[in-house]
């Protein structure tokens, strides 16, 4: 049976251009196993991906990693994709950026440069980024970016690290003049999962951020930042619309080429296309594993008979994988799941973490400084 | 009425673009997207931060004569432009 009779075009592109990243933030959601930096695709390859996935229809193109700078031809790829069409925006750290490098981007047509922060001070900022000096950089930057005319979003990712911080960043945001400002709680992939028990803030550090946020919001009078705040489903009764439907809008290329309905799709136990070896349009219309969490034929019990099925898609089917060991499974975020004890357990063990916090960083780096 | 020459300007934020893929016009934001109706698609098209409301509206009657008395509908859909911060006035 076919189930692409209403499938639209992947909207959304993220070109995560590298894994390699000068920092070593323990909320990473990259995967653990960051890959080689040989395997990267090249310049003539991404450039192919970007007037494929164009032709198909998507418009927003995002640049990440990793840090996407470390690529050298960034420019290029920025330029392409602005050309064809897309609405371009670069996800970075800002580590690496330059008051010279914003200028090409600009140039080069570069339509937005959302930086992350991991603090409202440079001593948790660095703490937590794992790098000296690296607040201080992101400043510098963030004032570039605003003069040079691009729109200045801010990203926080909130963890129990800094979740205490939220007025000092309400008030840095509007230092920085930022148009907005997204305060997500970190989701619990890749590294970020390994550190779940360090990164999980507790339901009452949650809802007096959330209060905050919305305090200061109240008393803003339509101007300065817009603040949106991400909380993390762990504290929902229902999971979110992962990716707003598995294939349904979003797709990932990861640095080596794989294809991906959302970007932490590759643990999951399904065979992944490759750009180098299928069309976009073939992935994206005829893969089996695009294919597979299409529509609802896919679905278990409790979902198959649960009237909110195409409100939520039954979940996160990562978040099921990594929880339950089965992919297929209600996203056990969910209360009417068999599974939901899973959650519960996983905030109670949260406030006595056991296992050290693992800096995001490289085996091979790893091994080097065991020497 | 107010027929002050109120000029509004876009938005840089925003980028104004037919998408072929959607058949309409469309805003494009930092990591966003809105599909937008075809007499929003004209409205914004119009402005450019020199035109005044009265020109638009003028230019707009001339372009679609059989559309009638149109003053309300763009000043309706420039609120909520402005609302959205998709607009603002110069
Ligand atoms: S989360 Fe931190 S370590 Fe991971 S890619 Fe982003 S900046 Fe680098
Ligand atoms: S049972 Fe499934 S479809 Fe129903 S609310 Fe829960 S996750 Fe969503």
């Amino acid at each position: 049976m076919s189930k692409d009779a209403h499938v639209g075009p992947p909207l959304w592109l993220l070109a995560e251009l590298t894994y390699e990243c000068p920092l070593h933030c323990a909320y990473c959601s990259n995967p653990t196993d960051l890959g080689k930096r040989e395997d990267e695709l090249t310049t003539e390859a991404w450039l192919d991906v970007l007037t494929q996935a164009r032709e198909l229809g998507s418009v927003q193109l995002g640049f990440s990693g990793g840090e996407p700078l470390l690529r050298k031809d960034l420019e290029t790829l920025v330029e392409h994709g602005r050309q064809s069409g897309f609405y371009t925006n670069l996800i970075t750290s800002g580590i690496g950026l330059t008051e010279k490098r914003i200028k090409q981007l600009k140039a080069a047509g570069l339509d937005h440069i959302q930086i992350s922060f991991q603090a409202a001070d440079p001593e948790l900022n660095d703490a937590i980024a794992g790098r000296g000096k690296a607040f201080d950089q992101k400043l510098k930057m963030a004032e570039i970016v605003k003069s040079e005319g691009y729109p200045m979003v801010l990203n926080f990712v909130i963890s129990r690290q800094n979740i205490e911080q939220i007025p000092q960043i309400l008030e840095l945001s509007c230092q920085l003049n930022a148009d907005y400002v997204e305060l997500a709680t970190a989701q619990y992939y890749g590294w970020a999962f390994d550190n779940r028990d360090h990164l999980l803030p507790t339901q009452q550090q949650l809802r007096h951020a959330e209060a905050t946020v919305n305090g200061f919001r109240d008393q803003q009078d339509n101007a300065g930042p817009q603040f949106i705040f991400v909380t993390p489903d762990y504290y929902e009764d229902r999971p979110k619309a992962c990716m707003n439907g598995w294939a349904s809008t979003f797709l990932t290329i990861t640095p080596d080429g794989s294809a991906l309905p959302c970007h932490s799709a590759k643990i999951l136990p399904l065979d992944f296309p490759n750009v180098t070896e299928k069309t976009i349009a073939d992935i994206w219309h005829k893969d089996f594993s695009f294919n597979h969490f299409r529509g609802e034929s896919w679905m278990p019990q409790p979902c198959q008979s649960c009237d909110e099925k195409e409100k939520d898609f039954g979940g996160c089917r990562c978040q099921a994988f990594m929880l339950t060991g089965d992919m297929n499974r209600t996203d056990p975020v969910c209360s009417k799941s068999d599974d939901h004890h899973l959650i519960t357990e996983a905030i109670e063990q949260a406030k006595n973490p056991t296992a050290p916090l693992k800096h995001r960083k490289r085996v091979a780096d790893i091994a080097l400084m065991k020497l | 009425m107010t027929h002050a020459p109120n000029v509004p300007k876009m938005n840089t934020l925003f980028r104004l673009q037919f998408e072929k893929a959607q058949g309409c016009f469309v805003l494009l934001y930092p990591e966003g997207m809105v599909k937008l109706n075809d007499s929003a698609a004209e409205i914004l098209q119009q402005i450019d931060g020199l035109t005044s409301v009265d020109e638009i509206q003028h230019q707009l009657q001339q372009k679609f004569p059989q559309a009638g008395d149109i003053r309300d509908d763009i000043e309706e859909f420039l609120a909520t432009a402005q609302a959205k911060r998709w607009i603002s006035y110069v």
